[in-house]
């Protein structure tokens, strides 16, 4: 991203008590979605009559009107637009002035622009997902990130932590070797509905019933992207894929229902337009041990909602909106999502179990006394270093 | 005749002792598969991910009675899959690891054969192979799985895979197989059989501080600049880190740069799949490595590997004894196959005569090898027992050059003559398709 960033004009309203932070459009890398536009709180944001180099129109911003809420910084899937700290701001406690996109800190910029559609939600969890890491306390070296295959896959490829972009449905196994060799680290799974719940169903039910100590990000947007918009195992019945051209008949997957009942420690279910709600689920799921679930169900208007005819993903955060019920703790048994139905959002479940490590621990321990050696204290002399 | 040992090769610099916590110093009479879970304790691996499967479950057995007093993890996945991908997190997370199976399961790790050489993920495979296809004969061996270890995962790899024919082999040979991963930044396969994986017999395990061991080759890159497919050692090898010092790295299948960032294009492909290969082909005599017995003065060239290597020395002794010339080549790295070897002895020597459990996958090899220059005869086996001596003994009469073959082979063969068409009268010179040889055998 070489072009410079076109700063709005200052606010001409009286002297604010805190200075309000400006608001910043890297025109080029905004590909016109409306997530902006349509969802600040203060309509101050308008999509421009003038194209980027891409030929899309992005966001102009009415300084009065903005309150520096940061509501399109975290929705914005191109990382596009975002608060800076205006000059001579009060310094925050302990903190540099914020002057570029929350999430480029950890994020690979030299991988941008990335490869996700216009309009597609996949990078507005990865937003969420950046202040979550922020936020939650934990060094960021001792977070991983593992990717199955998919286009929710490509999270590995842009977030800067040790990650890795591993094989079509085995991101959780992988995830599961690693989170066991070093068990300092938070290891999370960040990957599609078809990558972590069809090819890779086996794993997750069984990381599930261990109690891994993994946190699972699952991008459900009923369909698979990465291959051209074919039926998954979240695709709902009536609705049209590649593969189900009339419409698909099978029964789709209530996948907080099965994770649930496979053991799952913590299960929360958002979209992509509850970008509060989704960050701080997030951070709750990171300082959680064992295995936490949160299903993000966002728009893919390249093939789901086109085969569909249901507009843009612009179209599908307004569905959302509208279709959407939050009800914490509510039974997940009744939580299955219908074509184009009402979607119960919430935090369904948050128990204390042990991890599969602490159990088997626990389980040496009693059979072999003083023999036994625990696994996952800290390293000891010699070890691996690099 | 002499023999040359098929003990490990002149250690190269930079070898270390064993960790002693692993290490069972001392005599024991253990069976291939325990004596392979003693060889992965004592190379250092602390961990292991498999799921079981005949004949090979003792191994994984017997290391997860052991490594809880050691310190380290053992899970039995969901499935093979799983465990050989499971491995690769571990490797990544810095230990040496491994995984353990046999036919159907090494099927289901082929995509991950595929990634650890992609990704370059140092880690060990054990094949313990029993008789196929499919589910086959799960409690009798096999050794048809000799090319599914060199070709079984799609794209172009080389992988390096070791072949122990007893007991204290497959302890030896694990440990070899620990060094080689770490040194190529390759997965190694230690292809086992059945027979040898079940036999016991005596296995001595030495001194931790007699066992040598090749270090991870971590990164001389400073935290910050860290770049994971930069060759740092011997001009191909890119350095190793693990995950949660600060390095912030990123793995991919996908073809990648040396940032190990996605590169979809044809010269980063070109660069980087022709370094995965040549890495290996190009280091081939430095890693091949065969047992040879009475090559000197060898006409005919016995080969076998593995538990069928123990019956061709007891064919060749006794061919041996009856006056024909006679040697016996085992190779011990079945991959990179010894090439070189192979068209040296051609040059010298009649015919190659390989027996091995199955219907010709090395001896295609040989054959290619030899190149016209000397004939290859399969002596071909299904699986499920070992070949007859005998049966090798007869064919090694017949492939005799004429000063005895011409002296009446058939009566001189009785009784053990089992195939009187299956070797082409017309002279060794003439080649023939080394399935011929075992056409009608049995
Ligand atoms: C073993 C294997 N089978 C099939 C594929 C092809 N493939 C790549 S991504 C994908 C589906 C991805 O769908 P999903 O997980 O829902 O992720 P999305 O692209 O929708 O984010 C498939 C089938 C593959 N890469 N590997
Ligand atoms: S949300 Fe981002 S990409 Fe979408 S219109 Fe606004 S600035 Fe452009
Ligand atoms: S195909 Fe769908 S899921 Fe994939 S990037 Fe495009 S909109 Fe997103």
């Amino acid at each position: 991203m070489d072009t410079p960033n076109k700063e709005t004009t200052p606010g001409t309203s009286p002297a604010p008590r805190r200075v309000k932070p400006k608001l910043v459009v890297d025109w080029e890398r905004c590909k016109g979605c409306g997530f902006c536009v349509e969802f600040c709180p203060k309509e101050a944001l308008d999509l421009s009559g003038d194209f980027n180099r891409k030929g899309y129109h992005p966001p102009v911003v009415d300084d009065a009107k903005c309150v520096g809420c940061n509501i399109c910084e975290l929705i914005c899937p191109e990382f596009s637009i975002f608060c800076k700290d205006a000059e001579g701001a009060p310094a925050r406690k302990g903190k540099e002035p914020k002057k570029t996109h929350l999430a480029e800190p950890l994020l690979r910029m030299d991988r941008m622009p990335h490869i996700w559609c216009p309009g597609c939600g996949i990078g507005t969890t990865v937003n969420c997902f950046t202040v979550a890491l922020s936020q939650c306390g934990i060094p960021r070296e001792k977070i991983g990130l593992v990717s199955g295959i998919g286009c929710t896959g490509r999270v590995a490829g842009y977030v800067n932590l040790d990650s890795f972009h591993t094989t079509h449905g085995r991101a959780i196994p992988f995830a599961t070797g690693l989170a066991l060799g070093n068990p300092d680290m938070k290891v999370v799974v960040y990957s599609g509905d078809g990558d972590l719940t069809a090819i890779g169903g086996n794993h997750f039910i069984h990381a599930a019933r261990r109690n891994m100590n993994l946190t699972v990000i699952l991008v459900n947007n009923f369909i698979y992207g990465m291959t051209g918009g074919q039926t998954a195992p979240t695709t709902p019945i009536d609705a049209k894929s590649s593969t189900s051209p009339y419409g698909a008949s099978e029964p789709p997957f209530n996948l907080a229902h099965l994770a649930e009942t496979c053991g799952a420690t913590y299960v929360a279910r958002w979209t992509a337009l509850h970008t509060r709600q989704l960050t701080r689920a997030m951070q709750e799921a990171l300082n959680k041990k064992g295995f936490s679930f949160i299903e993000i169900i966002a728009p893919c208007p390249t093939l789901f909602l086109r085969l569909n005819k249901l507009g843009d993903g612009l179209s599908m955060m307004r569905f959302f909106r509208d279709n959407s019920e939050i009800q914490n703790g509510a039974d997940t048994r009744s939580v299955a999502i219908p074509y184009q139905g009402k979607i119960v959002l919430g935090k369904f479940v948050d128990k204390e179990e042990p991890t599969w490590l602490d159990r088997m621990n626990n389980q040496m321990s009693k059979a072999l006394g003083t023999r036994h050696v625990p696994y996952g204290a800290p390293k000891k002399e010699g070890e691996a270093k690099s | 005749m002499t023999r040359t040992p098929a003990a490990v090769q002149a250690p190269l610099a930079g070898f270390t002792g064993a960790d002693p916590a692993g290490v069972a110093s001392g005599d024991h009479f253990m069976d291939g598969d325990f004596a392979c879970a003693e060889g992965a304790l004592a190379a250092g691996c602390r961990f292991i991910a498999g799921y079981p499967i005949t004949p090979s479950t003792e191994v994984v057995e017997h290391f997860a009675r052991r490594i809880p007093t050691i310190g380290g993890v053992f899970i039995q996945m969901e499935d093979e899959i799983a465990a050989s991908i499971a491995i690769q997190g571990a490797v990544w997370a810095g230990h040496k690891s491994m995984t353990v199976t046999s036919g159907p399961g090494f099927s289901l790790m082929m995509e991950h054969i595929g990634l650890a050489a992609m990704a370059e993920v140092p880690c060990v495979f054990v094949d313990v192979q029993r008789g196929g296809p499919s589910t086959g004969l799960p409690t009798l061996p096999g050794q048809a799985d000799v090319m599914q270890a060199r070709w079984g995962s799609h794209g172009d790899y080389e992988i390096i895979a070791i072949c122990p024919n007893s007991p204290q082999e497959s302890f030896d040979f694990t440990i070899d197989a620990f060094n080689l991963a770490e040194q190529y930044r390759v997965p190694v396969m230690l292809m086992m059989d059945e027979c040898v994986g079940h036999m016991h017999e005596k296995v001595t395990i030495p001194r931790p501080e007699d066992i040598k061991i090749f270090p991870r080759r971590w990164t001389k890159q400073a935290v910050g600049s860290y770049l994971p497919y930069k060759p740092e050692f011997d001009g191909w090898i890119p350095g190793m880190v693990k995950a949660g010092d600060g390095h912030f790295f990123h793995i991919t299948g996908l073809t990648h740069d040396e940032r190990g960032y996605p590169a979809m294009s044809v010269e980063c492909q070109e660069s980087l799949v022709r370094r995965l290969v040549d890495k290996i082909r190009l280091n081939a005599d430095a890693i091949c490595r065969c047992e040879e017995i009475g090559l000197e003065d060898a006409e005919i060239v016995l080969i076998a590997y593995g538990i069928t290597s123990r019956v061709a020395y007891a064919a060749m002794e006794e061919a041996r004894r009856r006056g024909l010339k006679v040697g016996l080549l085992r190779p011990i790295i079945l991959w990179p196959f010894p090439e070189r070897r192979i068209r040296e002895l051609a040059e010298k020597v009649n015919t190659f005569v390989v027996a091995e459990l199955n219907y010709g996958q090395l001896s295609l090899e040989v054959e290619r090898c030899a190149a016209g220059k000397a004939d290859t005869i399969l002596i071909g086996h299904g699986g499920g027992t070992v070949h007859e001596p005998e049966a090798i003994l007869e064919v090694l009469l017949r492939a005799a050059p004429d000063a005895i073959g011409r002296q009446g082979p058939r009566k001189r063969m009785s009784p053990l003559r089992a195939a009187p068409d299956a070797i082409d009268r017309q002279g060794p010179r003439k080649r023939m398709s080394p399935l011929r040889a075992a056409g009608k055998k049995r």
